[in-house]
């Protein structure tokens, strides 16, 4: 009998696109089942109409371009911007709400701008932005955390379902009922009339850290993160520049803001943060390449999160700061070339080849 | 000659349209353009003040071509310009007080709408006042056109209707247009659904092209490679 011989290195390398869209897939379900446990099923339903809508409009774009269709959509590539998107949406949200998301993201900022490999934006946060601009009121219809002693009533499997289907709540239930404000919407109204965040943070919803349920599916989205770090899949650079571009700016306003400002772990667990470190601003395509240039990158994320959390109109800026960001990524790429081995030191002076 | 001349005009006529539409092809006057291009009845109204005034500074550069120093042309353009843009905004105040109130700033802006100051300068200040008139008139209406179709768009798509509150143009009573759907998709509306609405529009015309050169077993025009 013969026996397959195999040699070390006995985990496979990490060569081709589809197993490494796979392996991102895989460190997003911590956070998913965290997900789904503190904001109800809605995250299911999202994310199968998000998968649905961005397979067709991958085919269909793959087929107005003259493409072969099976290997594009085998890769995985489109289930990780519907992943995304559904991440990003609040957990419930009408299914033409997700539907355009998806679309615009596949179809404009996708394969518009080239297809994979060639999008200098982030899909799955171009269809976020374009969504909420386009629909401020179901985007903010954000349902509390189950959490047992926050006594908030909460959808079941077949209302979260036909609200997605139809955008309506069951008779007895208002938006007002469900819903309330996540915890940077409490700390940007809280700040605004000229609350301390100590005084924000008597509200039981804010937790330990930012805001009950956003801090446990942080630490998932992290214990993801590290696994695609230690798999290779992603590099250090980029999610340490976002978290530190986030961390300095609120750690200096924090220690000499006198209560006018959030704690830096506060900014850390709170919203996206964590999300975009490690799945978002990671995006191979969309971001800086050389290693300076993904730290810069990175940095530059997390700033303008800061900014635009504290002094924007918006309650979280992720999406922003990495579609700002992705427009910087060619000048950042080009100051940051490395130098050559054997070449003279890297100065602006030498680099117009 | 006459014929030859006819021909010509139609030409003009059929460039300012089409074949070097100053929105679509020289990619001038985007600012106005992209700004109030939020109904059919704005675009309209723009569309028909910048019209205006690019036939009449059109016919009043070319009338005076031969006494404007090549040195300080420009000055002398905008000079020429402003004092019509002056003029159509006086009119629109007049007479058009509503339209005048959504307009807002954009009627005096026509002054810096580069179409008009580079019909001036590629075409007025170099031919007779006849072809620059009509040059100007085609130029205008491609312009015109571009920009009613866009609005057009954008408020379908954007709140459902068409042609609503005409009245600001033709006066009479407020009307509510053609509603196909209330509601609608908001980002239309905003600025980011003028790059869309305005690429598209793009998209559709060198689309368009190609498929008439293919027809025509021609070589793609030169322009549309380039693009």
């Amino acid at each position: 009998m013969l026996f397959e011989r195999r040699e070390a290195p006995f985990i496979a390398p990490q060569g081709d696109v589809a197993a490494l869209m796979r392996q991102v897939l895989y460190a997003l379900i911590p956070a998913a089942t965290a997900y789904v446990y503190f904001f109800g099923p809605g995250f299911i339903f999202n994310l199968l109409v998000a998968a649905v809508f961005c397979a067709a409009g991958e085919a269909a774009m793959l087929r107005a371009r003259g493409r072969p269709i099976s290997p594009a959509l085998k890769d995985y590539s489109a289930m990780i911007v519907a992943a995304l998107i559904a991440f990003a949406l609040p957990a419930l949200t009408p299914w033409w709400v997700t539907a355009t998301a998806s679309l615009f993201a596949i179809v404009v900022a996708k394969h518009l701008y080239g297809g994979l490999g060639y999008n200098i934006f982030n899909p799955a946060m171009a269809g976020y932005v374009v969504v909420l601009l386009a629909f401020p009121l179901e985007m903010n219809l954000w349902v509390a955390p189950h959490i047992g002693d926050i006594d908030y009533p909460h959808l079941g499997l077949m209302d979260t379902a036909w609200y997605t289907l139809s955008g309506h709540l069951p008779p007895e239930l208002s938006f007002e009922a469900i819903s309330r404000a996540t915890p940077l919407d409490t700390a940007q109204t809280g700040f605004a009339a000229m609350q301390t965040f100590e005084e924000i943070h008597q509200n039981p919803l804010m937790g330990d850290f930012a805001g009950r349920g956003w801090e446990w599916i942080a630490n998932f989205f992290a214990i993801g993160g590290f696994w695609l770090l230690y798999r290779r899949v992603i590099r250090w650079q980029i999610p340490l520049g976002v978290i530190l571009g986030l961390t300095i700016p609120a750690t200096v306003f924090y220690l000499f803001g006198v209560g006018a400002h959030a704690t830096p772990g506060f900014h850390l667990f709170g919203g996206a943060t964590i999300l975009c470190a490690f799945f978002i601003a990671t995006d191979p395509v969309s971001a800086a390449t050389s290693p300076r240039g993904r730290l810069i990158y990175g940095l530059g994320i997390g700033i303008l999160i800061y900014c635009i959390r504290r002094w924007g109109s918006y309650a979280d800026g992720v999406a922003f700061a990495v579609l700002l960001m992705n427009m910087a990524v060619p000048a950042i790429d080009y100051l940051t070339r490395p130098r050559i081995v054997g070449h003279a030191k890297n100065t602006l002076a030498n680099q117009d080849d | 000659m006459s014929n030859n001349s006819n021909y010509s005009g139609m030409k003009q006529l059929l460039g300012g349209l089409w074949h070097e539409n100053p929105g679509l092809v020289q990619l001038l006057g985007l600012c106005p353009l992209l700004a109030v291009t939020t109904s059919f009845v704005n675009g309209l109204g723009l569309g028909l003040a910048t019209m205006l005034v690019l036939a009449a500074s059109n016919l009043l550069i070319s009338l005076t071509r031969r006494f404007i120093y090549a040195e300080i042309r420009v000055p002398l353009y905008v000079i020429i310009i402003a004092s019509l843009v002056t003029c159509a905004e006086l009119i629109v105040k007049a007479w058009f007080p509503d339209l005048d109130r959504s307009l807002g700033i954009f009627i005096p802006l026509i002054v810096t709408n580069c179409a008009i100051v580079a019909r001036a300068e590629i075409f007025a200040s170099r031919n007779p006042p006849l072809p620059a008139l009509l040059d100007g008139i085609a130029m205008g209406a491609g312009f015109a056109l571009l920009l009613c179709a866009i609005g057009a768009f954008r408020e379908l798509v954007g709140q459902g209707s068409v042609f609503a509150n005409l009245n600001l143009i033709t006066g009479g009573n407020s009307s509510a247009g053609l509603q196909f759907f209330d509601g609608g998709f908001l980002l239309m509306l905003l600025p980011p659904g003028a790059f869309f609405s305005l690429a598209l529009a793009i998209a559709l015309k060198n689309w368009i092209d190609q498929k008439r050169a293919r027809a025509a077993h021609q070589p793609v025009d030169a322009n549309i490679e380039q693009r």
